[in-house]
């Protein structure tokens, strides 16, 4: 292992197409040592320290781990070795070309279909943007699908980066609902016509839930909160149990997608931004007790924090949003998610409002920056790497641990160059479920093909 | 530039006037002054009137100062007065009396950060659809259309540029939707009430250009030529012919469109061409050099990387995002070692961000490509990647001599950073434009505020 790291260097110096795996590889045991290791539950990093990944898992890590005699070690002296970045939303696996539409599964603007719509199919574990984020770190990330026919995306998933042909950890993990300005004008013009269009729904949810007996195997009976389980059941094929009242607005399909929503089983993402959006969200537990809300976007959050804070709702919050791009973002700044933590409120950072989700690093980086600045509100280092690992994987619900080096969690680890929100760093080892990943893709291929423009001998076609 | 114009005149002078066309550009002097009636356009219509702001002669030392020619001083002392950079040197540098002295120790200084490639006031916040003025979509070809006839100085995006991004000096584009977008402006980052209290005096005008997609899509879409890029270079070329004849011609008639393409065409106003793959920037050359003008920077470029010896040895600078890729096809190919790829050959390299949150972070964005060329073993000292965010920029827009880099005598555009710009932890303290101090982190008050923000949540907050 020490001698893969160094030449890890090497085979990227070179380009060299690391060998694909037909089959997923075996999860590999190591130590590193010596690094400065972040443990990705906001506490800071600390230097001179080891971690152990045994059979897929860290089994410890920190400054007094000593490195077992059996392991392979890799020397981390100099590196930084972090947990794997979370990120969350994102459309990866979704698109090639986002603007080419034949490409393009994130939205399905025809579709009679909406709530029902499930991601999962659609996720190619192949797509280049998965490559090209795994090289940037990111090991696991939540992908939503993008509401286009209703103010419902549909059900969104949680994936795995890693270079097999699996990618999902989570199918039907979340549904995600537009509830401000896109929300409006997907609903027939305004929001009210968006609150409507949800109670109603939910409404119709309940009602089919009891009428189709749905809630059987896999469903009733779980302990209320755990949600790390996977969605057992598909409610969509739950055979019909009788007629549904003739006034439905819902599919079948739609309002089958909806129960366990309603019934607190499946998160619920929120998007809004306005403070006053942000409340009207807040407020539907009123009616309906049981949804688990997770806001998402939230720019406008600081003018509302106590309230999110009391509601225990954990947000998925946009990190350096600062123009009042629209009229629901007026109060926009980059001290909201600062805010927001200082209030006691559980914060990632929104992989969507940045223009791809390898900037999240930097994101980070510029809320660590902000506490340098009088009168903003920031994060500390520890709490901008939390945002980027162990937050968003606790709101995804995946399995404890998940997004921090802690004893237990899942062996996504990865070895940088350096301060890994510093725009300077850069991955040089991944690791995910403890497999040694490939950080090669299109984009290192074209950067070796174009080293030098050098055509004496041959084209540069040739150059492969 | 246009004629003195005449091509107004009434119907009643219309001798007189063809008379005074046969010496374009220059007088006609006794004829006009018998004409009394007889319009006399302004050489320079929609002029600057924009003043710098008072400032005090200030000395700023200590600093670790990138001068943004390439040049770096440590505990360096940078003077400026009256507008002006006095001198800049190490800490033996004198200070002359009556100058504020500005700890920078632990700080650096750089030239005001420059965005060649900006939409702010053509596409302001919010992004609502009646504020969507950065695209005469009605037509492939608009050279006639001018930039700054768009540009809402409320824009609260050109305060953001300044607070967070260093921004003093930015270069406003038309959109892409056609092959000839209109004139660009360049403008100083300071509020004003009007555009013409931005305009940076002196600043040339550009034209832009795109390449590729964008015009094919817009006018394929709306069934009419061009919808291919062998359309577009058909509509281009069949333009460039026409205003070619103009310019040989007496340029007697008021003619916006080919006014701006004959300046072109003399030098005056610098193409500025979207364009991101490869082949199209070797195409692009060819016909620059088929109609007599030249490409001034390639912007996007994202396969610049693929001739950068091209572009070298045309001069032609290319304006990029750090690693912005695969959101459309001509995309697919961009990688992060496009600037550094570039800088290595010895081609001219401009950071840009076409955009309202990246301008706030272009020293960031050079930062990521510099790294992106270290872990390809280039290695770009951090005072030539400044020059990527300043000098260059000024460059390829014409205002080079003016500003973007720390010289004696070059306009007073400068940035403290609470620490190295290149790193994603500092950010501006103070920012200066001609001298006058417009943002300090340290003072509620020396921040501006858009009328557009006045009285509603956040207004004055940082951002």
């Amino acid at each position: 292992m020490s001698a893969r790291l160094s030449s890890a260097a090497q085979a990227a110096l070179l380009g060299l197409a690391l060998a694909v795996p037909a089959t997923p590889a075996a999860a590999q045991s190591f130590a590193v040592t010596n690094a400065t290791i972040v443990t990705g539950d906001g506490s800071e990093p600390v230097a001179g320290a080891t971690v152990v990944v045994r059979g897929g898992r860290v089994v410890a890590a920190g400054p007094g781990v000593a490195a077992p005699a059996d392991l392979e070690s890799i020397d981390g002296t100099g590196k930084w070795v972090t947990p794997g970045l979370v990120a969350a939303v994102t459309e990866l696996g979704l698109w090639d070309v986002s603007g080419v539409q034949d490409s393009n599964d994130a939205s399905a603007r025809s579709s009679p279909f909406s709530a029902a719509l499930d991601i999962a199919p659609a996720i190619n574990p192949a797509s280049q943007h998965i490559a090209i984020s795994r090289a940037a770190g990111i090991t696991r990330a939540v992908v939503a699908p993008s509401a286009a026919s209703s103010i419902f995306a549909g059900q969104g998933a949680v994936i795995d980066l890693a270079d097999d042909a699996d990618p999902i950890v989570r199918r039907r993990a979340f549904q995600y609902v537009e509830m401000g300005e896109t929300g409006a004008r997907l609903a027939g013009g305004s929001r009210v016509a968006a609150h409507a269009l949800l109670r109603n729904a939910l409404r119709e949810a309940l009602d089919y839930g009891r009428g189709e007996a749905i809630g059987g195997a896999g469903m009733r009976g779980r302990e209320p909160g755990r949600v790390t389980d996977p969605q057992v059941v598909d409610n969509r094929m739950v055979p019909p149990a009788g007629e549904r009242a003739s006034d439905v607005l819902l599919t079948r399909f739609d309002a089958a997608a909806l129960v366990p929503v309603v019934r607190g089983e499946q998160p619920l993402y929120v998007h809004v931004e306005r403070a006053a959006d942000i409340r009207a969200a807040l407020a539907l537990p009123r009616e309906f007790p049981r949804l688990k809300l997770v806001l998402v976007g939230a720019s406008e959050g600081w003018l509302a924090a106590q309230e999110i804070a009391a509601a225990g709702v954990p947000v998925i919050a946009n990190g350096l949003t600062d123009l009042p791009s629209s009229f629901e973002q007026i109060g926009s700044t980059q001290s909201n998610i600062g805010r927001l933590v200082a209030a006691g409120v559980k914060v990632a950072i929104n992989a969507a409002a940045m223009e791809q989700p390898r900037y999240l690093p930097q994101f980070a980086g510029n809320l660590v920056a902000l506490t340098r600045m009088p009168r903003a509100s920031g994060l500390s280092w520890g709490q901008a790497f939390a945002a980027i690992s162990s937050v968003p994987a606790e709101i995804a619900g995946l399995a404890s641990g998940t997004g921090t080096l802690r004893a237990g969690a899942p062996g996504d680890v990865v070895i940088w160059s350096g301060d890994p929100l510093e725009a300077g760093s850069t991955p040089e080892m991944v690791f995910i479920d403890g497999v040694d990943q490939p950080l090669d893709n299109h984009q290192t291929r074209l950067r070796e093909r174009y080293r030098t423009l050098d055509e004496s001998r041959l084209p540069k076609a040739y150059d492969w | 530039m246009p004629s003195t114009g005449r091509g107004a005149a009434l119907a009643a002078v219309a001798a007189l006037a063809i008379a005074g066309c046969t010496t374009p550009g220059n007088g006609g002097g006794t004829e006009r002054a018998a004409a009394s009636s007889r319009h006399t356009y302004p050489e320079t219509p929609y002029a600057s009137t924009y003043r710098p702001y008072p400032g005090v002669p200030t000395a700023l030392t200590g600093a670790t100062v990138y001068d943004g020619a390439g040049g770096r001083i440590d505990h360096g002392t940078v003077l400026f007065a009256d507008g002006k950079v006095v001198g800049i040197g190490g800490p033996d540098l004198a200070i002359p009396a009556g100058y504020t002295r500005i700890d920078g120790t632990g700080k650096f200084v750089t030239p005001g950060v420059i965005d060649i490639h900006s939409h702010l006031g053509d596409y302001p916040s919010p992004g609502v659809d009646a504020h969507s003025d950065g695209n005469e979509a009605t037509d492939p070809t608009t050279p006639e259309v001018w930039a700054e006839h768009s540009v809402w100085p409320q824009d609260p995006g050109f305060s953001r540029a300044l607070a967070n991004g260093g921004v003093t000096a930015l270069q406003i584009l038309p959109g892409s939707a056609n092959l000839m977008g209109g004139r660009s402006v360049t403008l100083k980052n300071v509020p004003s009430r009007t555009v013409q209290g931005m305009k940076f005096p002196g600043a040339p005008y550009g034209l832009k250009m795109a390449c590729g997609e964008n015009p094919k899509r817009v006018y394929g879409g709306k069934g009419r030529m061009p919808s291919t890029r062998m359309g577009n270079f058909a509509v281009n070329r069949q333009t460039w012919a026409a205003a070619r004849k103009w310019a040989d011609g007496n340029r007697a008639e008021r003619d916006f469109a080919n006014e701006t393409l004959a300046g072109v065409l003399d030098g005056d106003i610098l193409i500025q061409n979207h364009c991101y793959r490869a082949d199209e920037m070797a195409l692009v050359i060819d016909m620059a050099r088929e109609f007599g003008y030249k490409v001034t920077a390639f912007h996007h470029a994202v396969e610049a990387y693929k001739i950068a010896d091209l572009l070298r040895e045309n001069g032609i600078c290319s304006a990029v995002w750090a690693d912005w890729y695969g959101f459309k096809m001509e995309s697919y190919d961009g990688i992060p070692e496009n600037a550094a790829l570039l800088h290595n050959a010895g081609a001219c390299v401009v950071i840009h961000s076409d955009d309202a949150n990246g301008i706030q972070r272009l020293n960031q964005e050079a930062a990521k490509a510099q790294a992106a060329g270290r872990r390809m073993s280039i290695t770009i000292p951090d005072e030539q990647v400044i020059g990527w965010i300043t000098l260059n920029a000024a460059r390829a827009m014409g205002i080079d001599t003016l500003t973007g880099s720390l010289a004696a005598g070059k306009m007073a555009d400068l940035v403290l950073w609470n620490g190295n710009p290149l790193s994603v932890y500092s950010r501006p303290e103070k920012v200066w434009v001609d001298g006058a101090l417009l943002f300090d982190a340290f003072d509620p008050q020396r921040r501006p505020v858009s009328d557009f923000e006045l009285g509603q949540p956040g207004e004055g907050d940082v951002k």
